[in-house]
């Protein structure tokens, strides 16, 4: 009895901390959001951040685009030529691509890289408390160090899922055309004719902003309030990753049952 | 305000970005879509529409004309009414243009194949074909045609 009555106890102070939580998150965006203008007007701030985030980011999307495409290309081929037509293959690559891998798989590859990086930069600096020193001086801790590296993820992440989708469809266009010999022509006329702008391309894109803004907000915010110890510090960059995997995929499917209804 | 090497690589970064959205808009996508340059509507009636969805192309002798606006049921007939938006280059279709309903390979999208007729007066803005054929459903012509070999052989005593 008094083992069940401990398991309640613990059940409940995690709902009610983790309400708890989420409330003070939901108003730490709003305070980044409402700081963010002072840190648009300090534009080599969010410069550094974009490079941190973005340009450092940069490699591991390429290649993992261009594997990503290439696994597709074989994959796509094997499927589509039992039905004899393999001429579909760009299709069936650049609309999984731009639709779903792209945004999902470099939002995945970018809350690991560099919102973890975020964390643990913040998270460090709270630890030897420079942020509490910023205080002292008068220095928006909010506007200096979070809104920057905010936006600089925000910013970064739709171009990074860009590039991720256009390297995939060159990886699927290596093995379908260049390995395996899928015509050409076939290829890019099949792909144009079957992906739209509008709602193939712009809906990955938003995709991908939104799946910014989850990360990078998730980072800041963990880095933030995290406990101010090395375990602490550690076990905040653990959260960032698996909030941002779980969020990106629970975004994703709402997201996708806005977006393609198939109308 | 200096310029810095970080600056290089940022600016670099986001040029990279932007050319990939581009790459994926106009090499990809289907930018210069037809819904998005001006186009006139035509009403064509169907007794079935099969699988035809909108934004369905409407093809001309093989050539993408226009897409497919709308698909409604006609409460009274009991008909689908379907509304082409064809593109306003091609203003030159005879007034006495037929549709029909056609698949595209095997396993293909269903598309609205325009074919011409002869006369002089041209289609305007709001017109309705009067020639039309429904998209052909597969069970319907096996049914037909277990129905003709059933008529054909007289039923063997049993």
């Amino acid at each position: 009895m008094k083992a069940l009555d401990a398991i309640l106890r613990k059940l409940g102070a995690m709902t009610i901390g983790g309400v708890w939580r989420l409330g003070f998150a939901a108003r730490f965006f709003m305070a980044v959001l409402r700081y963010s203008g002072q840190s648009f007007l300090r534009l080599p701030l969010m410069i550094r951040e974009v490079y941190f985030s973005g340009v450092l980011s940069l490699l591991i999307i390429l290649v993992s685009g261009l594997f990503v495409g290439l696994v597709l290309g074989l994959q796509g081929y094997d499927i589509l030529q039992r039905f004899g037509s393999s001429d579909a293959l760009g299709v069936m690559v650049a609309l999984s691509l731009l639709r779903e891998l792209g945004p999902v798989v470099a939002a995945l590859l970018f809350a690991s890289r560099a919102g973890s990086a975020v964390t643990a930069e913040i998270g460090l600096m709270k630890t030897t408390e420079q942020l509490q020193a910023m205080d002292m001086m008068a220095v928006n801790p909010l506007a200096r160090v979070v809104a920057p590296r905010f936006w600089g993820g925000v910013i970064s992440m739709p171009l990074l899922a860009a590039m991720f989708s256009a390297m995939g469809i060159f990886g699927g266009w290596l093995i379908g055309v260049v390995a395996i010999g899928v015509d050409d022509g076939a290829f890019w006329s099949q792909m144009r004719a079957a992906v739209s702008f509008r709602y193939d391309v712009l809906n990955g894109v938003i995709k991908s902003f939104v799946f910014g803004v989850a990360v990078s907000w998730i980072a800041v915010f963990e880095g933030y309030d995290c406990q101010p110890t090395a375990e602490g510090v550690s076990r905040a960059i653990t959260r960032t990753v698996v909030y941002s995997a779980l969020a990106i995929l629970a975004l994703d499917f709402v997201l996708t049952s806005f977006m393609f209804r198939g109308l | 305000m200096s310029r810095t090497t970080l600056d290089l690589w940022v600016g670099l970064f986001v040029a990279l970005g932007f050319a990939s959205l581009v790459f994926l808009a106009v090499k990809v996508g289907s930018y210069s879509d037809v819904s998005r340059s001006s186009t006139y509507s035509v009403k064509a009636r169907f007794d079935n529409i099969g699988g035809l969805k909108i934004r369905a192309p409407v093809k001309s002798a093989g050539v993408l004309v226009g897409r497919v606006g709308s698909i409604k049921l006609d409460r009274q007939s009991f008909r689908a009414i379907v509304r082409l938006d064809i593109n306003s280059k091609y203003r030159e279709f005879p007034a006495d243009t037929g549709a029909s309903i056609l698949t595209s390979g095997i396993l293909g999208e269903q598309y609205v194949g325009l074919d011409p007729g002869g006369e002089e007066a041209v289609l305007k803005d709001g017109d309705t074909l009067q020639f039309t054929q429904s998209a052909i459903v597969l069970e319907k012509l096996i049914g037909q045609f277990l129905f003709n070999k059933a008529a054909e052989t007289p039923a063997s005593a049993h």
